[in-house]
């Protein structure tokens, strides 16, 4: 019983908890005492701290920023205007609040503010769809296009609209990089002759990515009515993001084990039965940690990429509420910092897990 | 006629450079049909370059290799090998790594012929308990039997075998010794073993053949082991012919190692230093 806990937590990567599990067991309790000490209360500590010491900036840099506008009223306006500002603030109106880092509770309001919004949307869409389901199936009928909701997105719609580009561009990374570095890998002139496109492309920054999509793009769906702000960001996030499954499918292939490779060899196998068979198999470990590195690196840039190019998601979420300029503002942008964090995390964690299934090297890293 | 012909062999890894590197020099040997012939040599000597010479892996510098008539240009399903690190693929299972060679070397056997032949290898090595089992759940010894086995199963003409109890102990090495002389003994392949182990040379070959150290490796005299099959490992140890013979070998082995070391010992001039101020400090 105890035993298949610990391998469930471990392989959904949760291993942290093994000692508490063992405490709760009264197994070797001096030494698994240590270990929950070690994985679980000093983590939890190093969170609280972290918590301390935001909340003591936060204070800090709003007395700073408050008595700057103080003053400053004192100086255009008059001793009346500035008492009158000083008892806004106090009284915590959002109209008068100094605008700086937000503190932890101010962000924890600001998240059940985007989820309480989230309901309400959601509310909404499923308002408007009853309305309308019975004049679209009409609508339909007569050959016409269905009404669909317009309205704002919540957040969560926004999040899952980043979730979806950044699929795509991962799997237009995936499809472009991990072909081409199987080839590059088994061919050493190819791997030379190309490889100076590799190098000076892979450290171009996303926003001039980006700008090339852009280009050549807008010519392309001039006559479609298709999405192309989603189709410009998720082609730039696959292009930043394959170098990396690039580079190391090319490694993995070239460097397969000389054991393995005089196997096949020696076994006379078919060419493609040896790709097949031996080289991709031997070589999927450095795959995996290429696609690794390329889904968190199309995280990171895809809030970037949103933001420049109009996009919906967290990116233009995050750029919207900076525009906005409220103290609210501030912290929902912080909060979205905390999800984008979270879901990077995520990615990672599931990216581990497929590896660890497929790869033949079960303990890895 | 000879199956295996070796003539004049000279091998070098990088011939255009000054420090030529040359591994094996002069090498000539003829293989019968039907023979068990041992190479013995020291670690470091050239045997595995020799190896991946026969079986097509690498090609001579100077000279040729002859396998039934023609020269070796490539590696060959008529040629098995068995290698020192097993060289299983751990992806596949036992049943896989077999059923690979076996798909390769039978393209046009049906799928059902093809089945059967890979369980028939595996039974005869013993492991048909671990069919589906992959190589890491498998000991050194089991793991060099399913080597064995797919060796086996693509039926070569020729087994060439790399050091290939080298990684075990010696109770597991003593019984898969005993299983490749049985399994050799009811079809008579051609088979060249390569060992750094004179007893194990002994025990299983007709013919012992040492390789003299590298670099320039070449064979020395060879020493015919005229005992009769099957031999018995506790009777050897009586049998006149057999002490003699290894006597001789192991004499002639020796040897060849004093040389080696006696080229290589150089005497050093130790530099003339004394320490600048060094006393004693008595307080």
């Amino acid at each position: 019983m105890k035993d298949s806990i610990i391998r469930g937590i471990k392989f959904i990567g949760l291993g942290f908890l093994e000692p508490l599990i063992r405490l709760i067991n009264k197994e070797e309790p001096k030494k698994n005492t240590r270990e929950v000490m070690r994985k679980i209360v000093a983590p939890i500590a190093s969170v609280f701290i972290f918590i301390g010491l935001w909340q003591l900036g936060s204070t800090s840099l709003y007395n700073k920023e408050a008595e700057y506008k103080i003053e400053a009223a004192t100086r255009n306006q008059g001793e009346e205007a500035a008492a009158k500002l000083k008892a806004c603030m106090e009284s915590g109106d959002a109209n008068c609040q100094p605008n700086t880092l937000p503190s932890p509770s101010q962000v924890y309001a600001a998240y059940q503010v985007l989820l309480e919004d989230h309901k309400q949307i959601s509310a909404d869409k499923e308002a408007f769809a009853e309305k309308t389901f019975e004049m679209n199936k009409k609508r339909v009928a007569q050959g016409k296009r269905a009404i669909t909701y317009t309205g704002r997105p919540s957040f969560v719609d926004q999040i899952k609209t980043s979730l979806k580009t950044v699929f795509a561009g991962f799997l237009l990374a995936l499809f472009i990089a991990v072909p081409i570095g199987i080839v590059l890998g088994l061919s050493k002139t190819l791997r030379g002759s190309i490889n100076w496109i590799i190098q000076i492309f892979k450290p171009v920054s996303p926003v001039v990515w980006l700008l090339l999509v852009f280009m050549i793009v807008k010519t392309l769906t001039k006559n479609s009515d298709s999405d192309s702000s989603f189709i410009i960001s998720f082609i730039s996030v696959g292009l930043c993001s394959m170098w990396a499954t690039l580079v190391n499918t090319a490694m993995g292939v070239s460097s397969v084990n000389t054991d393995y490779i005089n196997v096949a060899k020696v076994l006379r196998l078919r060419p493609l039965q040896k790709i097949f068979k031996v080289i991709l198999p031997a070589s999927l470990p450095l795959i995996f940690t290429g696609l690794r590195i390329t889904l968190s690196v199309a995280w990171m840039v895809l809030i970037a990429i949103e933001l420049l190019a109009q996009s919906p998601g967290l990116g233009s979420f995050v750029w919207e509420e900076f525009q906005n300029g409220a103290m609210d503002s501030n912290s929902k942008i912080i909060v979205a910092m905390f999800v984008i964090g979270f879901i990077g995390f995520a990615l990672d964690r599931i990216m581990l897990f497929i590896q660890n299934l497929v790869s033949f090297e079960k303990e890895t890293i | 006629m000879a199956i295996l012909e070796l003539k004049n062999i000279y091998k070098t890894y990088n011939p255009t450079k000054e420090d030529k590197g040359e591994i094996l020099d002069n090498i000539n040997l003829n293989i019968e049909e039907g023979e068990f012939v041992a190479i013995v040599g020291f670690s470091g000597s050239g045997k595995t370059t020799l190896v991946n010479l026969i079986n097509g892996l690498l090609k001579p510098t100077e000279g040729e290799v002859i396998f039934k008539g023609k020269p070796v240009e490539d590696t060959s399903h008529e040629r098995g090998v068995i290698f020192q690190n097993y060289s299983l693929l751990p992806w596949l299972t036992v049943y896989q790594n077999i059923d690979m060679a076996i798909q390769e070397a039978f393209p046009k056997a049906s799928k059902q012929e093809k089945d059967v032949r890979v369980k028939e290898h595996v039974e005869m090595v013993g492991l048909t308990h671990a069919l589906n089992k992959y190589p890491k759940e498998l000991s050194g010894g089991m793991r060099q039997r399913v080597s064995v086995a797919r060796a086996l199963s693509m039926n070569p003409e020729m087994i060439i075998m790399d050091e290939p109890l080298g990684a075990l102990d010696a109770l597991t090495r003593g019984n898969l010794q005993d299983e490749i002389l049985k399994i050799w003994e009811v079809n008579k392949r051609t088979a060249l073993l390569i060992t750094n182990d004179v007893d194990e040379a002994m025990y299983m070959a007709d013919r012992i053949i040492p390789l003299k150290p590298g670099p320039n490796a070449t064979l020395g005299p060879e020493f015919k082991i005229n005992i009769e099959r099957p031999r018995n490992k506790t009777a050897l140890n009586d049998n006149e012919e057999y002490k003699k013979t290894r006597i001789k070998i192991i004499e002639y082995l020796m040897d060849l190692g004093e040389k080696q070391a006696a080229k290589s010992t150089s005497s050093y001039e130790l530099p003339d230093i004394q320490p600048k101020d060094f006393r004693w400090d008595t307080n």
